[in-house]
């Protein structure tokens, strides 16, 4: 499943129009602001992993909600979710 | 380095540790770990600054570029008591969003701080002042919610007192706006939020949150009589951030100390310190 899960291509792409339906076995779902297609049936497990970001600390928010570290694997992505990750960094 | 104030010669005269929703703080000075020149930098003046707790803030991940080194790399969650901030929030539904993050994030660590939010809701990005309405909003919901809050604010007493009555575990009033540097404003409307949260309720923390700009500013905050200061570019931007680090140490320390002891009162007039008997010569008498 790592590295399945790639960016949307965006508007400047002439020969991609916007707004395609994902292709068959494929969502759309939107990953900190950038649209990215993921395999149906991937979990938001799978796509931590293939960000790279697997143990890293981090948190994650599907829909508005936090999904927690133990409940990824068990999370299905559905198309048109709207899911952050965030990490710690330096602030006041 | 020993984490907390100054060691004083007489153990009568230690300062007993900050208490904040249930957790002890050895140190009274919040050091925030954004702007410094470089990770090593910040590692360097937490420790010179003697602090136990720090604030840290909740950010996209980035997954353009390979996610370079965390932050996390370089504060030990086992020293150091993490204080999750929401800055950068406009709204209260914006800043429970990454109050809950906060939290997942810090469960994950086993981190103290886990609980605790440091909740900033901003109304202008000019001056970053707190929205008073939104941050009233999301302490009370957040309050709900059972985290220990600790709420930026401005340094309203009304406001103070409404945030205090919506439940929040410590108000921190701004000295001035954050990242200023321009000092303690209006130390008169400090005194009064510290009658309006304290006055029957001594043990009631209140912590000033920004504004800092040296070390006298410090001084001056604890000396009102403050429960601590939580700082971050006055020693992030610094020439030498970490000497400044260490005058922050002093500085809380002798604040802290000198309000414990009760300065005299001010007088117009001077009073001799030696006695005004016995001088040889041809003494003079005031007209």
């Amino acid at each position: 499943m790592s590295g399945a899960i790639e960016p949307e291509r965006g508007p400047s792409d002439a020969a991609e129009p916007r707004g395609r339906s994902p292709a068959d076995g494929q969502s759309v779902v939107t990953v900190n602001g950038t649209p990215r297609t993921v395999p149906a049936g991937a979990t938001a497990h799978d796509m931590v992993v293939a960000l790279g970001l697997a143990g890293r600390p981090l948190a994650v928010e599907i829909d508005g909600r936090v999904v927690p570290r133990a409940r990824l694997a068990g999370c299905m992505l559905e198309s048109g979710s709207v899911i952050e990750i965030v990490t710690l960094v330096g602030g006041g | 380095m020993a984490v907390g104030p100054v060691p004083v010669v007489d153990a009568a005269l230690a300062d007993r540790p900050l208490r904040v929703a249930g957790l002890t703080l050895a140190s009274r000075l919040v050091v925030g770990t954004g702007k410094y020149p470089s990770m090593a930098s910040m590692v360097r003046c937490l420790e010179a600054a003697g602090a136990d707790c720090v604030t840290v803030a909740v950010r996209r991940e980035r997954l353009v570029t390979a996610a370079g080194e965390n932050i996390l790399e370089f504060l030990d969650p086992a020293r150091y008591t993490l204080l999750p901030n929401t800055a950068g929030c406009y709204s209260a539904d914006d800043a429970v969003r990454v109050a809950r993050l906060g939290r997942e994030l810090l469960r994950d660590l086993g981190n103290p701080g886990a609980e605790w939010v440091k909740l900033e809701v901003l109304g202008d990005p000019k001056t970053l002042l707190p929205d008073p309405v939104g941050t009233l909003e999301a302490t009370a919901r957040l309050v709900a919610d059972g985290f220990a809050v600790l709420v930026y604010t401005s340094d309203d007493p009304v406001v103070a007192r409404r945030l205090k009555a919506a439940g929040a575990a410590s108000v921190m009033p701004a000295g001035s706006p954050i990242g200023s540097g321009q000092g303690i404003l209006n130390p008169a409307n400090l005194r009064i939020c510290l009658e309006f949260l304290k006055g029957d309720d001594p043990d009631y923390p209140v912590i000033v949150d920004a504004g800092v700009g040296t070390a006298s500013d410090v001084a001056a905050a604890m000396e009102l009589g403050v429960d601590g200061v939580l700082l971050n570019t006055a020693i992030a931007l610094a020439a030498e951030p970490e000497r400044m680090a260490h005058a922050m140490r002093a500085a809380c320390f002798a604040g802290r100390q000198a309000f414990l002891a009760g300065r005299i009162p001010r007088r117009l007039y001077a009073s001799a310190s030696s006695p005004v008997e016995g001088v040889i010569g041809t003494p003079r008498r005031a007209e």
